[in-house]
């Protein structure tokens, strides 16, 4: 039985299953009983579930992370949610020196099964510390998957898989996306470690690779370059760490041309790396590759400053245009 | 060495000056085995610790070992109101919280020596120790980063209603970082079930606590969190053990976390094994030496011949079992074999290889 939902219903979804049927599960965070702090994406689950398994806290970003971590380390399925990414900086430490590093540096006999959700809240004039979208840096670090649903279905079905996997998950949502909306099927309990990019429109010109937010991006390209009788292929890359490009190898193996479309900055960032990883495995394009990031500057605040900061679909077009007036 | 007169009187008082008349070790509370036993653990822990020096002297162990020799007092009398059940997590100076709740010295010995039969499989080191059937859920090294996880066993402890509590245990230093104030808060708040252990060996890995802190009673942080507290002798085993078994059982009661500081010092330097006073402002030769005056090992065995609970001959029969089992135990770790090269990437993530 399908179901009709928006990006932020559909996670709220995926927090009622899991509370509904895992009773190990439980969530804290900065807000969770207020109605404003993370959209609609958990609207009265502190009603339907007790507010002992959905703790609105203090104001300490530090001490909430490493509760769950260590909650997590016996027996639970803590998620810890950030409302704004920019303030979960405070909580480096928990989610990078711990969550990340113990099963390794104990011998692969205990890991957190946290889940850390981190939303990305920007535009609107909001600025440099409430913009910000740091999921490249979490995903240089080994031990720590990182996840960013671009799809309504994924906002769901990836917080599930999240928070049933064994290792600390990093689950990056943006509120960019909350108003898309999609028929969902039934859940189907997915195992993380075989989540893998995907490819959301088959193509032969061009390869447009993004994450989250960036992959509608690509869509809305996608479509516009169809009218300009341009056959662009759309790869979610969905699971940034552990990262499989394969995927996007192939594509670039066929299309030949390769936009790496990012929210992030441009320098040591996710755009970067696949086109790193794609030109290590393929020896030629028909083009060279181009990304599309933010510029390396903090957010600004400024109406037209802010309106030049944050890439659009036109942007990609305009880089799918420069990929193909190298004669094809 | 810098020498900086500090001319503010200890909020400690007695506890903090080591040269201060002492009170006999009261044993009265306690029956034999008990006792026995808490003299067995301060052996092991101060002979383990004496190896792992050795180990670190001979070139056969290269990662900073921090070693509490002076200390054992502390995690010997904690683990007396804890059970298998609780959740206990340590720091960088954490042999002894380790081996205190009945951890075993051949797994530690190994580990400090990065092999596999340690307690973390070679992967850890003397600062990542792990024993979870002991309720020992791991030490790290990154100062006070365990005591929000702490908390965190405390709000599992809490949702079990089965009345375990979480443990963790630190130095005066931590109680400086920004975490430690938000755990005792986000405790107190939610009346959690948690022991927090400040070993308050006056120092953080080279300065004294006077230039760091207005006051030298860590103490005074239960007030500002309303959290019970209780300052003792760290050197009393006994002291010790009765004032962590009266916070445990209060927190286990649903009364609130507790914090139990507890003033001892450390013999040898921040890391490695010397008496090293010059990687320490304001560490002379004659605190080392007026604190070892007070050192809980010979303290113990004083009050348990004056009250006829052990004899000299038991004692030193029991201290050289003891030492035999450390050296046993070392000769062991030292033929035991390395991580297989696989582990490097296998262990990145806990379900296995990492794609």
């Amino acid at each position: 039985m399908t179901v009709r939902a928006t990006y932020g219903e559909a996670i709220r979804l995926g927090f009622e299953y899991l509370m509904e049927r895992y009773s190990n599960v439980f969530c804290i965070g900065q807000g969770l009983w207020s109605p404003w702090y993370v959209g609609n994406s958990m609207t009265d689950l502190d009603h339907k579930f007790g507010r002992h398994r959905v703790i609105d806290t203090p104001v300490s970003e530090l001490a909430c992370t490493g509760a769950a971590v260590g909650a997590s380390l016996c027996g639970y399925r803590a998620i810890v949610i950030h409302p704004r990414m920019d303030f979960m900086v405070l909580a480096a430490d928990p989610i990078i020196n711990q969550a990340a590093k113990w099963s390794h540096m104990l011998g692969g006999q205990a890991a957190p099964a946290v889940t850390v959700r981190a939303i990305i809240n920007r535009g609107g004039e909001q600025g440099a510390q409430h913009s910000q979208a740091l999921h490249s840096w979490f995903a240089h670090i080994p031990g720590l998957r990182v996840v960013m649903p671009a799809t309504v279905q994924d906002a769901r079905d990836l917080l599930i898989s999240a928070v049933l996997c064994d290792d600390p998950v990093m689950y990056i949502d943006d509120r960019w996306l909350y108003d898309l909306s999609e028929d969902l099927p039934d859940v189907v309990e997915r195992d993380l470690r075989s989540e893998k990019p995907r490819v959301l429109r088959s193509g032969k010109d061009v390869t447009l690779v993004g994450s989250s937010y960036s992959t509608l991006l690509c869509q809305q390209a996608a479509v516009e370059l169809e009218k300009q009788g341009i056959d662009a292929e759309v790869i979610d890359l969905r699971v940034l760490n552990p990262l499989d490009t394969t995927s996007v190898v192939e594509s670039v193996a066929k299309t030949g041309r390769l936009v790496a479309v990012d929210g992030g900055w441009r320098t040591a960032g996710l755009a970067g790396e696949v086109i790193a990883r794609v030109s290590e495995s393929l020896g030629r394009f028909k083009s060279r590759p181009i990304r599309v990031t933010l510029p390396d500057a903090p957010a600004p605040t400024s109406k037209p400053l802010e309106a030049i900061y944050y890439p659009d679909s036109q942007r990609v077009i305009e880089a799918v245009q420069e990929t193909l007036a190298v004669a094809r | 060495m810098t020498d900086v007169s500090v001319t503010r009187a200890s909020d400690l008082g007695g506890l903090a000056n080591p040269a201060r008349p002492l009170s006999p070790i009261d044993v009265g509370a306690y029956d034999d085995a008990t006792l026995r036993h808490f003299l067995t653990l301060l052996f092991r822990i101060r002979f383990a610790e004496e190896k792992v020096g050795e180990l670190v002297e001979r070139g056969l162990a290269k990662a900073p070992c921090h070693l509490g020799i002076g200390q054992e007092a502390v995690a010997v009398g904690v683990s007396a109101a804890l059970n298998a059940r609780d959740r206990v997590f340590g720091g960088h100076r954490s042999h002894s919280h380790y081996l205190a709740l009945g951890g075993d010295v051949y797994k530690l010995l190994a580990e400090v020596l990065g092999k596999l039969d340690g307690t973390s499989r070679g992967m850890g080191g003397s600062m990542h120790l792990y024993g979870r059937e002991l309720g020992f859920y791991g030490s790290v090294p990154l100062v006070g980063a365990t005591i929000p996880l702490a908390v965190g066993a405390g709000i599992a402890a809490q949702m079990e209603g089965q009345g375990a509590v979480g443990v963790c245990y630190f130095g005066d230093g931590a109680t400086e970082e920004g975490v430690f104030h938000e755990s005792m808060n986000l405790a107190s708040a939610m009346r959690l079930p948690v022991l927090f252990v400040c070993e308050n060996n006056l120092f953080s890995s080279h300065l004294d606590i006077n230039l760091r802190q207005p006051s030298d009673r860590i103490g005074r942080y239960g007030d500002a969190h309303v959290v019970n507290t209780r300052s003792v002798d760290g050197n009393d085993t006994v002291a010790v053990a009765k004032a962590a078994n009266e916070l445990v059982t209060h927190a286990r009661n649903g009364g609130g976390p507790g914090l139990l500081e507890a003033v001892t010092f450390r013999h040898r330097g921040h890391v490695g094994p010397k008496e090293d006073i010059d990687v320490g402002v304001r560490r002379r030769q004659s605190d080392i030496d007026a604190w070892k005056r007070v050192d809980p090992i010979p303290r113990l065995i004083s009050a348990l011949r004056d009250a006829n609970r052990m004899t000299a001959g038991e004692i030193a029969q029991l201290e050289q079992s003891v030492r035999k089992e450390i050296d046993e135990a070392a000769t062991r770790a030292e033929a035991a074999a390395y991580p297989e090269e696989r582990a490097l990437l296998d262990l990145v993530y806990i379900g296995g290889a990492s794609k």
